[in-house]
């Protein structure tokens, strides 16, 4: 499928199950395919089917070539084998068409032939088509097998393999003999790829050569789990035998049939996301003009280019990491390279292995994301995970010498005797077995073995240039207060940027924070002149990958990295880091005096003008011109040998313009890849532009390496001359803090992609551009969406110089320096807002008075934007056809049933407004939305006069708060909050004095306690993850509809695509517009794109996938007026989404203080004086909601459509509004948003079918059966069963059983209780009610506990398992998060983000990894045992109790929330003692009978970990009860604290 | 901002006057400016709306109230006084007599007493007087194009401002024998000393601009004249035509226009001439003013001080609402119940009051006024007036002010001189504050009809931008 419409291909992702099977001696066995297939069908949901139902996403296998299996097969086609080793076989796909087929593989044999090696002939590898999907077949490819030789030794003298010495006869899996042919049969297929698509292009598409190697072979195509070996009659045959195997299931979230994207790929299997993949591609491609390696000499033009165009992040991932092997760095040194742990500060690793990875990272950026990979060159195999380690990695070892790695524990059952290990792998670590040596080789041994290969430390001190100390003392640099103001309107400074951007930078170090949404125009429409960066928007992630949370798992953040010249990939010398190593990339005015002044042979700095002449006849040309002009000076500078080349517009006078900085290095960045000199210097960008945190981040994706901006530090200290900063801060400290907020911001922003490191985000281009006319894009920001086009250079130089107009020509006097601005709040001189004066007005008025005139003069003003321009749908007219009439439209009555109300959270509006709203839309059949701070029970009741308050959506957000079974029970609708528009990929922070005693309770955390939402759900790192959420959801409330909210974005479609194939109901698409109770202003600004791009492109990919019929949609960010609701409709949405606008008929007037909760009109409050002048009534909302549907109405009967229905999906209805003159909009092109797929087969266009019910084969329906007697009349019972890691959320379907008949309290303790045996699968115990035991023996999955609701969970490891419990792993990642009450008792380890957000449980484990107790809130945790890094990171409520042998807690653990000290009160120790014995009740833990005999002795061993917050606020509780003044609620104390 | 949450903590500091015994013994300013400590405390109140009414709905030259407000607060008094000089030529007098529609726009109105905007301006005007930031401002370079001013009101010096500061040749042409119209002759000295117009008229002329008074334009110099000297003019004569009343008995003596009493007693208080207008004082008499607006109520505090009998103020309109009623909802200007100083100082005031006709002195002068009680009623949208039999009555009436307003401006002479082209109330016609003659603009009243000071600035700067731009075709740029 190519790219039509809205629709990207490159914006396609793919995740998934992996696993690998070894028998570690060696030993080859076809028991080792069978494993394979287990693994894979024990992962079948983790992977999707298309919309046929049948057609997988891929599925593949790579093993040892089975000689014996092959030998026998060439024998019956008359073709000899040698030996093993001594031939290739490749694994060919070909297209159907015989003769294209023909000359594909002649291409191919001739470039083996090229190589020196002969091709013996093919083989037609045997199928049987019939087990595929319907989609699958239709793109089923001829698959063959070729088998090749080397030339005869004889011959081996006019093709010498290079680099070989004569092994003699030795013919091993690793000899250097080996080592070339496989380097040839590299070549051969690389070059061989290259031909085909050079000389057949695209009809030739379809071949593709999965393999071609004389070690490994793969299997695989658009396969279900068990197609593959239903397709494949080879693997079935016991003849084929193999030592070691990987395995791939694929969830991707298209539908469109490709077989070459399936995995495994020549040397890995990938799950997770590489993020940074546009970024890791232009850097290849700057390499490529330097490597150079003796082993390939001249022939390494076939190599190039070394990422095959359109691939995929993990194909180009392969195809890198097949580049570093073949040119001879060992396996596991490539990895170490691509996918670097971190090595921060607050990681304990030796210095040479710092030393390796600093070196490292001076040569190769990591590539970036999420990624759990298995890997093998058919001798080693392994599997590593990023240092963030998102993706969930278990291994066992039996007792027979088999290693399995998985995504999950229990794919491959063994008796409990036979495991010999059970472990994960933990980030940033390697898991290796080396068949050949026949033993598991540990992380460290690996690692220290290659990190001491070169003397890396040694190069580096020698080598590596640094700012500070090396040249001369630093000059302050001068400012020029004469021409500061003149200069600072030349860069389009305004005062409302000094005051609410630069200054609380510049006092506090943080980038400022605003609430409600955007309401400006888009760059592309607004009157005034823009900055070119306003022409761009941030990406984010969402479902495919994980945001990280930049503040509370910074440990793995770097913005470190090396600039200069790049040295050769290929090869390792000191002078590769003969490199200058910035901390972060910003410098200081003093820094580049320091750097200009540098006089070194072998490091020389150059500036180069980033200025264009005025008086030129045409900005266009001017600006052409001045760009030409600059490249061409960088491209002199780097051919005469500068290391680095300072684009500068510090020149900028009455006669020179300063080119857009982001224009000018985007320009030079990419000039200098296609010249091939993008890696000889680094650059660095000098400007008086950038002052706002997105500037940086577009200047660094766009390639800058360093930045400096001037006016922002002169600006700064003009500030303080005026007072405007506290007098008694130093410039210094301003500079200083104006640089840390602006690291903080690149972090997080970095942190939304989901990525670590400056290094990969350097170049990455993670941005869209909105309103920029494609020329533009191609020539100096390629790779980039533009999608609707609009301004071209002309454009942007007549907005240039316009700023320079008004910089250089006299004002009028009483002027002020600087324009106001108007960009966040209104002035009548500034930015246009929608929201203004006249619009809230009227819309108030209308509402209250009931007035439809109003109401239409309100809607007037928003619609008719033919003026004056403010977001894309103004821009959109109907296409007329034959009206119907008015009666014959559907009643609004119907039409408000289609309408919801945002996402907000009782904590960022007032109970009041939140009632109202509830109150509202449930008179009207509309929905509101709980937000994601929970409910209160009591709302659950209907009021007497007939209302309810009670939220018909309720949301489940990433901090989980108010998440229980009961809460889950009363919904009608769960909606799981991935992004939010006005912060998509950011969490959020509700201080401790906000949180009251109210939204303590719904919260079920602590009054006064600082509550933390994680940027991530901490249970979707993947969109498989995504899908297990629905599953638990569904699993938590049968029949309930569950809802996804994204925001829009490019790529959004294919992410809605994969929320369909995940079985979500709903999915919502929100503008980037949408409203905050608070978030950076960055992010309100900049990130996320406006609906109707989002909600075009969603309809578009649903369409062309098929999915449409089974996914309702819906939009909203902004909606104000029924002509919106049409458009939406038009453009494919079902349902509507109010929030603002509700907001504002409550009252609300935008102060925008929503985040200092002072709202004057007692919504966005909790202040009680405030609260009390909240005004709101339901019938306000109520009748706007009436007003806009009979708006609609009548659009809808002009336009000739009865109901909303018809208009689902009729883009055709709708074009550009043709008398557009405005000077920049009229650049801009909407066919792609009109555009609607094919859909002649009679698919639907709207949503007409339910999703598949998947619950039908859940474990608890069974449990139900067996536990009538419990569940009905509360008889206590103890039931046996057996369990397997498909049995997946088991004990949801009970627990909602129970509270729907017993409420939130549940089953007396005791009444159930369910024994299993076996590994269970994920979210074991979720949302477990009170009353039921769930006992597991054997070991279990990620999300244990998930919402733990006051049950009772025990895992045991079986008796008789040979290894210690404690040492083992016993249970996944991310456990008990979001717990509210209940207890857990794990007889063994834990696995990362143990107790992430838990708010109440109780739970006793013996060893968790890293980021346990992350955000808890409450709760207490008993570790028995070893614990990762970061602990208790973001920790504000709850206690922990850790069992700390080593004395290392305090360098493990998080310290910026907590306090640590020993367990000495005696209330304490009873506490912990009263824990340890239950653990060993329920568990036989042998670790529990240690401790508990010795006790005097280990009682002091244990650290006690409180939150310092916490603490105060237990304290103060305590002394309000021992005050005994029950009439002051505990909260006032703290409110008030 | 100010605080953020400093409209909870601090209360609404209403500007003191002096006490009435003291005060009606004179014509001087009765405000009694706020303490430093005080107005900072005011300021503290604004809440830095995202959209802030006061200055988006309710100032119409559309201060920056926010700003001012903050730097206030923060003590930047020098920077709270450029901002506001950005925006308005002469806050010294919108800050005494301005009716602050920002006030009633303030989003705290809604729920609470609004910022003191209006004294926070005029203390912000009157300290960079005293501090001497108020300086000439002369423009960087001229641009040799001459424009005349026709008329000194409020319009008048503010066009004339912009237009000098943008390097025009300004000459002001005034009919009367000092500059300042309206703000000289028609507001009494107790709302705004005379003084504070002479400070702000030194500023202007240190700008370069030129005043010219004694001169009718139309009758002492011709259209034509101005034609040939000028490269473009402006009118802002302001809609100086009164609106009269036709009953038995306007014919009577001592029932004059408020307009001319008004300045009648300003031009005494400065030492003035009258020239033609009568020299009528109030004095020992029974007063009845018509009309309920601000030019009565100035008739009611001017008669006070000329130490009146009695003084009866009479509108035709009902009695307003005590607070914001319906039909005028926040943030627009509430038709409401408003008690001015100068009612404070002793009134009566009735509503509902048609007159019927006036009696007279067999000496020609007034000393009688029959009236009747009307009812209004809403018909269909508008407003029916109706009288209520049986309610006639008479009032003694020495002197009668009339203060009904003004129609349009006035047409005779310069006007039609020019032959421009009138709208259906009368107000010239002006297309972006160009009349229908090219090089003719417009503003102010003269092309609105009466209204705010502060309307007549806006106009005034507006149609001085739109003149600049209009003179500058063909220039090069600056």
């Amino acid at each position: 499928m190519r790219d039509q419409g809205l629709y990207e291909t490159k914006y396609e992702h793919d995740a998934c199950g992996i696993g690998a099977v070894v028998n570690i001696a060696g030993t080859q066995d076809h028991s080792i395919l069978e494993y394979g297939k287990q693994i894979l069908i024990n992962l079948s949901h983790r992977g999707a089917a298309g919309s046929d139902e049948t057609t997988g996403d891929g599925a593949g296998i790579l093993f040892q070539i089975p000689h014996e299996y092959f030998l026998a097969e060439c024998e019956g086609l008359g073709l000899a084998l040698p030996e093993p080793f001594g031939y290739g076989v490749g694994m060919v796909l070909g297209p159907r068409d015989a003769e294209l087929r023909g000359r594909c593989e002649q291409f191919l044999e001739e470039s083996l032939d090229y190589y020196g090696l002969k091709p013996l002939g093919w083989r037609d590898v045997p199928v049987s088509s019939e087990c595929l999907g319907k989609l699958a077949r239709a793109a089923e490819p001829v698959i063959r097998q070729i088998f090749v030789v080397g030339l005869p030794e004889g011959d081996a003298a006019s093709a010498p393999l290079r680099g070989a010495r004569n092994e003699g006869r030795e013919r091993g899996h690793d000899t250097l003999a080996t080592q070339e042919f496989e380097r040839r049969l590299f070549l051969a297929r690389k070059r061989a790829e290259r031909f085909v698509s050079e000389k057949l292009g695209e009809k030739a598409e379809d071949f593709y050569i999965a393999s071609l190697s004389c070690r490994t072979i793969c299997y695989k195509g658009m396969f279900m789990a068990w197609q593959l070996f239903a397709y494949y009659p080879d693997l079935a045959d016991e003849r084929v035998r193999s030592a070691l195997a990987i395995v791939h299931q694929r969830y991707s979230t298209n539908t469109f049939p490709n077989w070459r994207l399936a995995q495994p790929f020549r040397c890995i299997a990938h799950n997770g996301e590489i993020n940074t993949l546009s970024g890791n591609r232009n850097h290849m491609r700057a390499r490529e003009p330097e490597m150079a390696s003796p082993v390939f000499g001249d022939d390494i033009r076939d190599v190039f280019p070394v990422l095959v165009p359109g691939g995929s992040d993990s194909a180009c991932f392969d195809n890198a990491m097949e580049l570093l092997v073949r040119s001879g760095r060992s396996l596991p040194h490539a990895m170490m390279m691509m996918i670097p742990e971190a090595f921060g500060a607050k990681y304990h690793i030796s210095t040479d292995k710092r030393a390796f990875y600093e070196y490292h990272s001076s040569i190769m950026e990591p590539w970036d994301g999420p990624a759990a990979m298995v890997f093998t060159d058919g001798r080693l195999i392994g599997g590593v995970l990023d240092r963030n380690g998102l993706r969930p990695c278990r291994y066992l070892v039996t007792t027979d010498g088999l290693a399995i790695i998985g995504s999950e524990a229990g794919v491959v059952e063994f008796p409990p005797e036979k495991i010999r290990v059970k472990g994960r792998l933990r980030p940033g670590r390697m898991f290796l077995v080396d068949t050949a040596e026949g033993r598991i080789i540990s992380d460290n041994e690996i690692k220290s073995k290659i990190v001491r290969q070169k003397p890396y430390r040694r190069w580096l001190d020698e080598n590596r240039i640094e700012l500070r100390g090396l040249f001369d003392a630093p000059k302050l640099v001068q400012s020029d207060p004469l021409t500061i103001a003149r200069r600072m309107r030349a860069f389009g400074y305004t005062r409302e940027e000094l005051r609410m951007i630069l200054t609380p930078m510049g006092i506090n170090g943080q980038e400022p924070v605003g609430s409600m949404g955007n309401d400006a125009p888009l760059a592309v429409l607004s009157e005034r002149p823009k900055l070119l960066f306003n022409y761009f928007k941030q990406l984010f992630a969402q479902v495919t990958n994980p945001a990280i949370d930049p503040l509370r798992e910074g440990l793995v953040m770097s913005l470190m990295s090396f600039t200069g010249k790049k040295g050769n990939l290929l090869d390792e010398t000191p002078q590769h880091c003969r490199q200058l190593k910035l901390p972060h990339p910003i410098l200081t005015n003093e820094d580049m005096e320091r750097l200009r002044s540098v006089r070194r042979g072998d490091f020389r700095v150059v500036t180069v003008p980033a200025l264009f002449e005025v008086n030129a006849l045409s900005g266009g040309d001017g600006l052409r011109r001045g760009l030409d002009t600059l490249i061409a000076a960088t491209e002199q500078a780097i051919r005469e040998g500068a290391s680095l080349v300072i684009l500068s517009d510090r020149d900028v006078s009455a006669t020179h313009a300063p080119i857009p900085s982001l224009l000018a290095i985007a320009a030079v960045h990419h000039a200098m890849l296609n010249k091939g000199l993008r890696h000889e210097a680094g650059l660095i960008v000098e400007s008086g532009e950038p002052r706002e945190v997105m500037h940086f981040c577009l200047l660094c994706g766009y390639g800058a390496n360093g930045i400096n901006p001037y006016m922002a530090f002169e600006s700064l200290d003009q500030l303080k001359q005026q007072g405007e900063l506290a007098a008694e801060m130093e410039p210094v400290q301003i500079a200083d803090n104006y640089i840390a907020a602006v690291k903080k911001g690149i972090l997080k922003t970095m942190s939304k992609m989901g990525i670590s490191t400056l290094r990969s985000y350097c170049g990455a281009q993670l941005f869209e551009a909105i309103g920029l006319d494609r020329e533009v894009v191609e020539t100096y920001f390629t790779g980039t969406s533009s999608r609707i086009r609009g301004i071209g250079l002309e454009q942007i130089a007549i907005e240039t110089l316009e700023r320079h107009r008004s910089a250089f020509q006299t004002r009028l006097a009483a002027a002020m320096d600087l324009d106001f601005g108007g960009e966040y709040h209104f002035r009548h001189s500034g930015e246009r807002h929608l929201w203004n004066p006249t619009t809230v007005a009227k819309l108030q008025h209308a509402v209250r008075s009931n007035d439809p005139a109003c109401y239409a003069a309100y809607a007037k003003a928003i619609n008719d934007q033919a003026k004056s321009l403010c977001t894309l749908r103004g821009l959109f007219e109907f296409t007329h056809a034959e009206p119907v009439p008015l009666d014959e439209v559907e009643p609004a009555s119907e039409i408000v049933k289609r309408f919801c109300t945002g996402a907000m959270s009782h904590g960022s509006i007032s109970k009041e407004a939140h009632e109202c709203l509830a109150v509202a839309m449930n008179r009207l059949g509309g929905m509101s939305n709980t937000g994601e701070g929970g409910e209160d029970p009591k709302r659950y009741q209907p009021e007497p006069n007939g209302d309810s308050k009670n939220c018909a959506i309720k949301q489940i957000a990433s901090a989980r708060f108010g998440v229980t079974i009961h809460y889950l029970a009363n919904a009608k609708e769960l909606q799981i909050k991935i992004a939010q528009g006005a912060k998509p990929g950011e969490g959020g922070q509700l201080p401790g004095h906000k949180v009251s005693a109210e939204i303590a309770e719904l919260r079920h955390s602590t009054p006064g306690v600082t509550l933390i939402s994680p940027p991530p759900h901490h249970d979707i790192y993947s969109i498989e993850d995504l899908a297990q959420l629905i599953y638990d959801l569904k699993a938590g409330n049968p029949g309930v509809r569950v809802s996804v909210k994204l925001v829009a974005e490019v790529g959004v479609g294919t992410v809605a695509a994969g929320v369909a194939k995940g079985n979500a109901d709903e999915v919502l698409i929100s503008g980037h517009d949408g409203g905050t109770g608070a978030s950076p202003l960055s992010s309100i600004k900049h990130a996320g794109c406006p609906w109707e791009l989002g909600l075009a492109e969603t309809q578009q990919v649903l369409v062309m996938n098929g999915l449409r019929d089974r996914i309702r949609v819906q939009a909203d960010g902004q909606m104000r007026t029924g002509r919106d609701i049409v458009i939406a409709a038009l453009l494919g949405a079902e349902r509507f989404g109010f929030g603002t606008a509700a907001l504002v008929t409550f009252g609300c007037t935008l102060r925008r203080t929503c985040h200092e909760g002072a709202c004057a009109f007692g919504s966005a409050t909790q202040d009680p004086e405030l609260r009390k002048r909240f005004a709101g009534k339901p019938e306000h909302l109520q009748r706007f909601l009436y007003f806009v549907a009979e708006e609609a109405r009548q659009i809808m009967a002009e336009l000739g459509f009865r109901t909303i229905e018809e208009m689902v999906g009729r883009s055709d209805r709708l074009r550009m509004h043709k008398a557009l003159s405005h000077w920049k909009a009229k650049g801009l092109d909407f066919s792609a948003v009109f555009h609607r797929p094919d859909v002649s087969d009679g698919r639907a266009i709207r949503c007409v079918v339910p999703q598949a019910d998947r619950l039908a084969d859940h474990m608890d329906w069974e449990i139900l059966k067996q536990a009538e007697g419990a569940i009905e009349r509360t008889e206590p019972m103890r039931i046996q069963m057996r369990i397997r890691n498909v049995n997946r959320t088991v004990g949801a379907i009970l627990s909602n059983r129970i509270v729907r008949k017993y409420g939130p309290k549940g089953l007396p303790d005791g009444t159930l209780e369910v024994v299993l045996e076996g590994s269970a699968g994920q979210s074991f115990g979720a949302f477990l009610a009170p009353g039921v035991t769930l006992r597991l023996i054997g070991d279990s999955n990620d999300y244990l506990g998930k919402s733990l609701s006051g049950g009772r969970i025990v895992v045991q490891t079986p008796l008789n398992s040979p290894f210690m419990a404690h040492e083992n792993i016993i249970a996944g990642n991310t456990l008990l998060y979001g717990g509210t009450r209940g207890e857990v008792f794990i007889n063994g380890m834990a696995g990362e983000r143990f107790a992430v957000r838990n708010s109440g449980v109780t739970a006793v484990v013996e060893g968790v990894g890293d980021h346990c107790c992350e955000y808890m809130t409450g709760g207490t945790i008993v570790v028995l045992g070893q614990t990762g890094c970061n602990f208790a990171a973001g920790m504000s409520g709850g206690l922990a109790y850790v069992l700390d042998e080593m004395q290392l807690l305090d360098t493990l653990c998080n310290l910026d929330m907590v306090e640590l000290e020993t367990v000495w009160q005696e209330a304490d120790k009873a506490l912990l003692y009263e824990l340890i014995e239950r653990h060993l009740e329920w568990t036989g833990s042998e670790r529990a009978k240690y401790v508990l005999k010795a006790w005097p002795d280990m009682v002091g061993r244990f650290v006690k970990v409180i939150p310092i917050d916490y603490r105060k606020a237990l304290e103060r509780m305590r002394a309000v009860e021992q005050r005994d003044t029950e009439t002051t609620p505990a909260t006032e104390e703290v409110f008030h604290g | 901002m100010g605080e953020l949450k400093g409209f909870l903590k601090y209360e609404r500091q209403e500007v003191g006057h002096r006490p009435v015994e003291e005060r009606i013994h004179d014509f001087n300013e009765i405000d009694l400016p706020l303490t430093p400590d005080a107005i900072r405390k005011q300021a503290a109140r604004c809440m830095d709306c995202g959209i802030p009414f006061c200055h988006g709905a309710g100032c119409p030259v559309s201060n920056s109230i926010p700003d001012m407000n903050e730097s206030v607060y923060k003590g930047q008094w020098e920077q709270a006084c450029r901002i506001l000089h950005e925006t308005n030529n002469f806050p010294e007098v919108t800050g005494r007599i301005c009716p602050a529609p920002c006030e009633t726009a303030c989003t705290l109105a809604v729920s609470d007493h609004p910022v003191l905007i209006r004294h926070i301006e005029y203390q912000i005007v009157e300290q960079g007087f005293q501090e001497g930031w108020i300086k000439p401002l002369p423009a960087a370079r001229k641009t040799g194009k001459r424009v005349a001013v026709v008329g000194s009101g409020p319009a008048g010096l503010a066009a004339a401002q912009q237009l000098a500061r943008a390097g025009h040749s300004v000459v002001v042409f005034e009919r009367d024998e000092r500059v300042g119209g309206m703000l000289r002759y028609g507001i009494p000295d107790f709302k705004l000393g005379k003084h504070i117009l002479d400070r702000r008229l030194e500023q202007l002329r240190a700008e370069g601009v030129e005043f010219q008074t004694g001169v009718e334009v139309g009758k002492d110099i011709s259209a034509h004249y101005l034609r040939k000297m000028f490269d473009g003019i402006c009118l802002t004569m302001g809609a100086r035509q009164p609106r009269d009343i036709a009953v038995p008995g306007r014919e009577l003596g001592n029932i004059l226009f408020a307009m001319d009493y008004l300045t009648a007693q300003n031009k005494l208080c400065a030492a003035e001439a009258l020239g033609d207008i009568p020299r009528i004082t109030a004095r020992d008499k029974v007063v009845v003013v018509l009309g309920g607006g601000d030019t009565g109520s100035d008739c009611v505090g001017t008669a006070r001080r000329q130490r009146a009998r009695k003084i009866c103020q009479l509108e035709i309109l009902p009695k307003p609402p005590e607070s914001r009623p319906e039909d005028t909802p926040w943030p627009m200007w509430p038709r409401m119940m408003r008690t001015s100083s100068s009612h404070e100082e002793g009134c009566e005031r009735r509503w509902s009051v048609q007159t019927k006709a006036f009696g007279g002195h067999r000496n020609g002068s007034v000393n009688e006024l029959h009236a009747c009680e009307v009812e209004w009623t809403n018909v269909n949208g508008s407003w029916k007036l109706a009288e209520l039999p049986g309610t006639e009555f008479t009032l003694q009436a020495d002197l009668v002010l009339l203060a009904l307003g003004f129609v349009h401006v006035v047409h005779e002479g310069l006007v039609k001189d020019l032959g421009l082209q009138l709208d259906a109330k009368g107000n010239v016609i002006a297309d972006d504050y160009q009349a229908s003659e090219p090089w003719v603009f417009a503003a102010g009243d003269t092309i609105s009809g009466a209204s705010l000071v502060v309307r007549a600035i806006n106009s005034g700067r507006e149609a001085a931008a739109a003149m600049d731009r209009w003179l500058r075709q063909g220039l090069p740029t600056r």
